[in-house]
């Protein structure tokens, strides 16, 4: 069924009697062409893109819950490209642009809102830092403008500006920048998939990898045995549990990050800003929360919750930049599971296994990566090379030394 | 989480830095035969446990001491606390 205005209007002329479930709910077949691990944001994309872009049809998402109740739920739907190193931002570009035509393409309002985000400077030296970026980000195609301190007042007149530890002055802008709404994004994928004949199995545990011979011939699970061709791993904060299952051992740990939003709230945030100083980040959602977000709590965690200190400290960054927070109700607070790796990129590559491969290492920035890290994991599953803007997402690099560490910080999976 | 320190008591563990598996106390010889290997493996690749989890803390904002602390990454329970240089010496370190 295709969605449209007609519809909508025709639909509410007949009661809304003729709306079908958005996707099937079929049992898992003896045997796909391609199975895909995890049913979040980076799974469904790939079932997306593999059965549109890659004529395969033979498809099956697994996934252990329900779809969309990981990170792809979970997170403050920020999406960018503002990246510096050539490893990264060819791949994160690539992810704006598909997101730029992500609804037409999947015939489902996602609300991708390019309402801008803005990164505030508060030293001479993160401008420095800033302006290299913003140039490497020009360079690969992608906008980026840097704004003085009287043009960001000018728009976002509320920012405390003249704090005497943290003033404001300036910012890096990428206006293509936004959000998008986190669970509709699981939605469209998985209905274009599920449309495109993909078998999305919710309420299926991937429990092992049947291995012959150094060959994976497909996934036992809760529901029995699942044969495959090849298998994707898109399971997020959980890679390390499942990859561990075929024996590997993984450049990545799983923390904790939390997310905040507030009571609804009249229009007053109109993008997304960052601040510089600390760490905390936020933009208003269209029901009117304040959704904000800050560091991860640092230690390895698959609890889907947090302590009470980052609560703080996110806080803290809130009222420095923005006063008037102060007075708002914090509504509802979370936790997800976040794939930290050893260098803060991702991983999107084959294993020592031939026909198990692997998509992980998204640490907190993998909801903008959805459509390119879909793209580039199918494009890597149907044609067994990875795609042109993900070849340096290699499982290797960190033994040969080619770390795309976009920090400079090292092996420290809670810095990145 | 409340650390309860092996000299101190229990402290906040705002008060501590996060460094990652205990493991680490485990430094390969670097004139080893496959030491190269036995370097990656201790630089990269984790365990990353869903369940208890040896870790090592700093006492950054306090007595500046290493810990190993024995929690659980599901609960967030923490089960043992031992000062790192002792855990050290148990496995043959001189410090
Ligand atoms: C609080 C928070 C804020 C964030 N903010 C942002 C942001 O602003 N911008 C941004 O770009 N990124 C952000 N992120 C990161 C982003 O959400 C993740 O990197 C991304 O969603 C991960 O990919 P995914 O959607 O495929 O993961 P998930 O949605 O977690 O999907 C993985 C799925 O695998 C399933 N699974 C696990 N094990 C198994 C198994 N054995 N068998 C079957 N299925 C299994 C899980 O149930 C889960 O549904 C944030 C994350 C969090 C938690």
């Amino acid at each position: 069924m295709r969605y449209s205005g007609f519809r909508v209007i025709k639909e509410a002329l007949t009661g809304h009697k003729g709306w079908k479930p958005a996707w099937r709910e079929p049992e898992p077949a003896s045997y796909y062409d391609i199975v895909i691990v995890g049913g979040g944001g980076h799974g469904l994309a790939t079932a997306h893109y593999l059965a549109k872009e890659f004529g395969q049809a033979r498809v099956a998402v697994i996934e252990k819950g329900w779809i969309g109740g990981g990170n792809v739920g979970r997170n403050t739907t920020i999406i960018r490209s503002n990246y510096l190193l050539d490893g990264n931002e060819p791949f994160y570009e690539f992810s704006l642009k598909l997101w730029e035509g992500l609804e037409q393409d999947l015939n489902y309002n996602a609300m991708v809102s390019q309402r801008g985000i803005l990164n505030l400077i508060h030293s001479d030296g993160q401008r420095d830092a800033f302006i290299r970026r913003g140039n490497g980000m020009i360079l690969n195609g992608a906008d980026a403008e840097l704004m003085t301190t009287e043009a960001i007042k000018k728009k976002y007149p509320f920012l405390n500006t003249d704090d005497a530890r943290f003033p404001i002055k300036g910012g890096l802008a990428q206006h293509r920048g936004g959000t998008v709404r986190h669970d509709a994004v699981a939605w469209g994928y998985a209905r274009s998939a599920d449309s495109r004949g993909v078998d999305i199995i919710q309420n299926c545990e991937v429990t092992g990898f049947r291995i012959e011979n150094g060959v994976c011939k497909g996934v036992e699970t809760s529901r029995g045995f699942i044969g495959a061709g090849k298998v994707g791993c898109a399971v997020a904060g959980s890679s390390g549990r499942l990859l561990g299952l075929a024996n590997m051992r993984l450049p990545i740990e799983s923390h904790v990050l939390q997310a905040f939003v507030s009571e609804g709230l009249k229009p007053v945030l109109p993008g997304v800003i960052t601040f510089g100083a600390g760490h905390f980040y936020c933009s208003q959602s269209d029901k009117g929360g304040l959704v904000f977000g800050g560091d991860i709590d640092g230690y390895n965690s698959y609890a889907q919750r947090g302590n009470l200190p980052v609560v703080e400290d996110v806080c803290e960054g809130a009222m420095a930049i923005f006063p008037m927070l102060g007075r708002a109700r914090l509504l509802r607070m979370w936790g997800g599971v976040m794939d930290m790796s050893m260098d803060g990129s991702p991983i999107i590559d084959r294993t020592h296994i031939d026909g198990l491969y692997f998509n992980g290492g998204w640490c907190y920035g993998g909801f903008k990566a959805t459509p390119a890290s879909g793209f580039a994991f199918a494009h890597l599953l149907a044609r067994d090379e990875p795609h042109p803007t993900a070849t340096a997402y290699r499982l290797d690099r960190f033994e040969k030394g080619y770390m795309i560490d976009e920090k400079g910080v090292g092996n420290q999976p809670n810095l990145h | 989480m409340i650390i309860d320190h092996p000299l101190l008591g229990p402290r906040d563990s705002s008060e501590f830095t996060y460094l990652g598996d205990a493991r680490l106390i485990d430094r390969p010889d670097p004139d080893g035969q496959d030491a190269a290997a036995a370097f990656y493996d201790y630089a990269y690749l984790r365990d990353n446990p869903a369940g208890w989890h040896r870790e090592l803390w700093f006492h950054e904002a306090g007595d500046r001491s290493w810990l190993v602390v024995t929690r659980n990454t599901l609960t967030h329970e923490i089960s043992k606390v031992e000062l790192a240089s002792d855990v050290a010496r148990v496995q043959g370190r001189s410090k």
